[in-house]
């Protein structure tokens, strides 16, 4: 809806959640977290060919504090573990994960002792990217995809939901 | 080859064997002459350049070829001599004289139960974190080293794991999430 086509002193009527969701979900800042040659493919779908802030993700955040969308773009090593969980925790809420290729959805070709078998193991995943790498066209899709699950969330109902567990349990 | 006789004369004795492998000459020193020997190839030799240095587990190869000529049964003698007497690591150098543009490998063999090699960090600082990596997979000590830590895996991780004993899936390590304490401002 353009806000242009309305004209004079009027009123405009919608829900709260559905203007909250309305704002989020064409401004998911994305955190471009590129560990391998998923990272590329990020890359060139970030860069003015494929340009996927013509949905949103205007400006590759490379603060934690500032990015809504974290994009985990190839293989996560065991030792990278608790690099990736606390740059997840230092996200600000909402926030949300794209798991991008096969290394950050299953571990991919590498089933060894060094590589993490998927990142939903450590952290909540959104959206999984298969492919390997996956064509900028599958992370754009992908974030279509999360604008759509963005459009279904009930942000307040969750926080209502969760400020009568506190009450409840007197915290 | 006119390479292998200069590094006979300068070796004399310490070159235990030679073996050439797509032009490349492979010379294998004993273990405690190893640092003598890279030194003397190094002033004398003009191999000044350290490209690489690494470990191999040599357990799986010697297995496999005891057990071929075992089948062979007139080889039996052979093959018990073969899996018993061959250490089982080897650490290799590879070395390149860079006015001449000649390459050269140098080997020792490390038995098992003596894992300790002199580190060739006072010839070379390229040797630190090729050192570092031998350590760290296969667990081959470098006396010498001036910080010989884990270089690829995480410090607490338990095993060598390009040892052939050890499994590709691993054995189920994980990282512990750690913070630091407060104001360190690094990770360990």
């Amino acid at each position: 809806m353009a806000i242009e086509a309305y004209t004079g002193d009027g009123w405009l009527l919608t829900k709260l959640e559905q203007l909250i969701n309305w704002g989020r979900k064409r401004s998911p800042w994305p955190l471009p977290y590129g560990t391998a040659c998923c990272g590329i493919e990020m890359m060139a779908a970030l860069a003015s060919s494929y340009d996927m802030a013509r949905f949103g993700a205007e400006r590759p955040s490379f603060s934690p504090r500032q990015a809504d969308v974290l994009i985990e773009a190839g293989t996560i090593t065991k030792k990278m573990v608790p690099v990736l969980k606390r740059i997840y925790e230092q996200m600000a809420e909402p926030k949300w994960v794209i798991a991008m290729g096969a290394c950050a959805c299953s571990g991919g070709v590498f089933r060894t002792y060094s590589t993490l078998q998927g990142i939903d193991q450590i952290i909540p995943v959104d959206v999984y990217v298969p492919g390997c790498p996956p064509r900028p066209e599958g992370l754009i899709y992908a974030l279509l995809k999360l604008i759509e699950k963005i459009e279904k969330d009930h942000p307040l109902r969750k926080k209502a939901i969760q400020l009568k567990g506190e009450l409840q349990h007197g915290t | 080859m006119a390479l292998k006789h200069d590094i006979l004369k300068v070796l004399g004795n310490n070159a235990l064997s030679f073996d050439e492998s797509a032009g490349c000459l492979f010379v294998e020193v004993p273990k405690d002459e190893i640092i003598p020997s890279l030194k003397i190839l190094k002033s004398e030799l003009g191999f000044d350049f350290l490209s690489d240095l690494f470990g191999v587990d040599n357990s799986a190869l010697y297995a496999k070829k005891a057990k071929k000529s075992k089948k062979d049964e007139n080889n039996e003698e052979q093959a018990d001599t073969l899996s018993s007497s061959l250490p089982r690591f080897e650490v290799i150098y590879l070395l390149l004289n860079l006015t001449t543009n000649k390459r050269l490998q140098v080997r020792i063999r490390v038995p098992e139960d003596d894992l300790t090699v002199e580190s060739a960090t006072s010839l070379w600082k390229a040797a630190n974190w090729p050192e570092r990596e031998c350590y760290d997979m296969f667990g081959i000590k470098f006396k010498g080293h001036p910080y010989l830590r884990r270089l690829l895996m995480w410090e607490e991780f338990p095993a060598h794991p390009l040892r052939k004993d050890y499994p590709l899936e691993g054995m189920g390590e994980e990282r512990d999430m750690k913070y630091e304490p407060e104001g360190t401002g690094h990770w360990t």
